[in-house]
């Protein structure tokens, strides 16, 4: 056993919540197997933003085979929902969104006044989106999105979220200091725009739509797309025309 | 409950540091654990979100800020397979199920996995219950400490604001989240200046919109 005075600590924090929340003893094999193994690990692999033991994907997979052993879960079907998130829905849905509103005004009515109708007929629809409104940013308004009580986000339409938007430094300052905030992400406001920060503290889900910017007259639904910034839609970013691939 | 997770307004967390070309899961355990919450509660027993949010509040302060968003998950996870009674403390313990035990048949095939992201869980209700406050009325946030699951943050208690929308009727998180019953009520979008909630020094053009549930509100 390490001692409570192990530098590292994270380990043991996730050991000790974790065997208390399950009310597990303490030498429990999935709660913190391994022991003997992740002192090779603990000094190192450091996340910028998380300092995560690699241990933890040998506990999870320990986790894993007791809950496939006891057929409470399917190992294939953890596959998919893994690979949805990875590989089909994320921000690029949210960008279609945008681009088809900035296209069709018609849309774009829709999507103001019945957000969650107009993106289900674009066929974004699922948990953590069934009721959404979306905030339209101009010239004079700037809406910013937050959940300073978890980490609510509109799944079906950006996916899961960022670990900044999830993050204390983000959810504390958000609603305090949007500006600044703000200018952390490189957006200058004018004093004379207003800012609407929308503190995400019920089911309802916001989508920012961003100004289309100016030299864009000419592009297509789906170049439009392509320059869609997550950022954006949540009220971090501009969107520009530097994004633009080639 | 006054928990570390209600950290609107706190000061000290430090730089935001997005990360550039960040990808969905950073390790493949964090993948695992989000996708085997998401099946699990698909198998239905006594959980709704409202709990699943008052279970990470539960975790100690110091644990919360210290540990990355998956390992909240992660404790969240091994508390509540123990509490549906669908582990046991000596199979998490073994890391084996118990000889004696039946085993189960997963709700969720990887078939019916895109059907289940698509499906809609709305905890909008149908329920004739008739709103509190109209578009426009002052309304203040009660100035309530309760010690259990609510989403009236501490920055909005005691203030004043108007009501922007009317989103309908919902589910109430706070006796939701207790299995005390929904108790569906109309929840609204309620704007307050940034001066009414932190004071002079804020600016005067900058809004802050809550969603609030009736109960969460008096006429100002």
């Amino acid at each position: 056993m390490t001692s409570s005075d192990d530098p590292v600590g994270r380990r043991d924090f996730l050991k000790n919540a974790a065997a208390a929340a399950a009310g597990m003893a303490a030498e429990s094999q999935v709660g913190h197997a391994h022991d003997s193994h992740d002192h090779d690990h603990e000094h190192g692999h450091e996340h910028d933003h998380q300092a995560v033991p690699s241990d933890l994907n040998l506990r999870v997979k320990a986790l894993e085979s007791l809950l496939v052993d006891k057929g409470l879960v399917d190992r294939a079907a953890l596959d998919a929902v893994v690979d949805m998130y990875e590989t089909k829905i994320g921000p690029r849905n949210g960008a279609r969104v945008v681009a088809r509103a900035w296209v069709d005004p018609a849309y774009k009515k829709r999507l103001l006044t019945d957000a969650s109708a107009a993106i289900a007929e674009l066929g974004y629809v699922g948990g953590q989106g069934e009721d959404m409104v979306a905030l339209e940013n101009g010239p004079k308004v700037h809406n910013l999105v937050v959940c300073t009580l978890c980490s609510c986000y509109p799944w079906p339409i950006l996916g899961l979220p960022p670990v900044w938007y999830k993050s204390a430094p983000y959810r504390s300052r958000a609603v305090i200091d949007p500006r600044g905030v703000l200018r952390e992400f490189g957006v200058e406001l004018a004093n004379d725009v207003e800012v609407r920060v929308w503190d995400s503290t019920a089911e309802v889900r916001y989508l920012v739509l961003p100004e289309r910017p100016a030299g864009t007259e000419h592009m297509t639904e789906e170049q439009l797309a392509a320059i869609v910034t997550r950022d954006s839609m949540v009220g971090v970013g501009k969107v520009s025309l530097s994004e633009a691939r080639p | 409950m006054n928990g570390v997770h209600d950290m609107g307004g706190m000061h000290g967390m430090g730089p935001i540091d997005p990360e550039k070309n960040e990808p969905v899961f950073h390790e493949p355990w964090e993948g695992r654990v989000y996708a085997i919450t998401r099946l699990l509660r698909a198998g239905g027993g006594r959980q709704n979100i409202d709990n699943s949010r008052y279970q990470i509040e539960l975790l100690p302060p110091a644990d919360y800020l210290r540990m990355s968003y998956y390992e909240r998950w992660l404790a969240r996870l091994l508390k509540q397979i123990v509490a549906l009674g669908i582990v046991t403390p000596a199979e998490l313990e073994s890391g084996r199920p118990a000889p004696q035990s039946t085993t189960a048949t997963p709700a969720v095939t990887a078939a019916m996995v895109p059907a289940m992201v698509a499906r809609r869980g709305s905890a909008r209700r149908e329920a004739a219950v008739s709103p509190r406050f109209k578009v426009g009325q002052r309304v203040r946030a009660r100035n309530v400490n309760p010690t259990t699951h609510t989403r009236l943050p501490r920055y909005a208690r005691g203030k004043q604001g108007v009501i922007g929308r009317d989103h309908g009727v919902f589910v109430f998180p706070d006796t939701n989240a207790q299995f005390l019953g929904e108790k569906p009520q109309h929840l609204y979008s309620v704007r307050f200046t940034a001066r009414e909630l932190w004071g002079e020094q804020a600016s005067a053009r900058d809004f802050i919109h809550l969603d609030m549930w009736d109960d969460y509100l008096d006429r100002a």
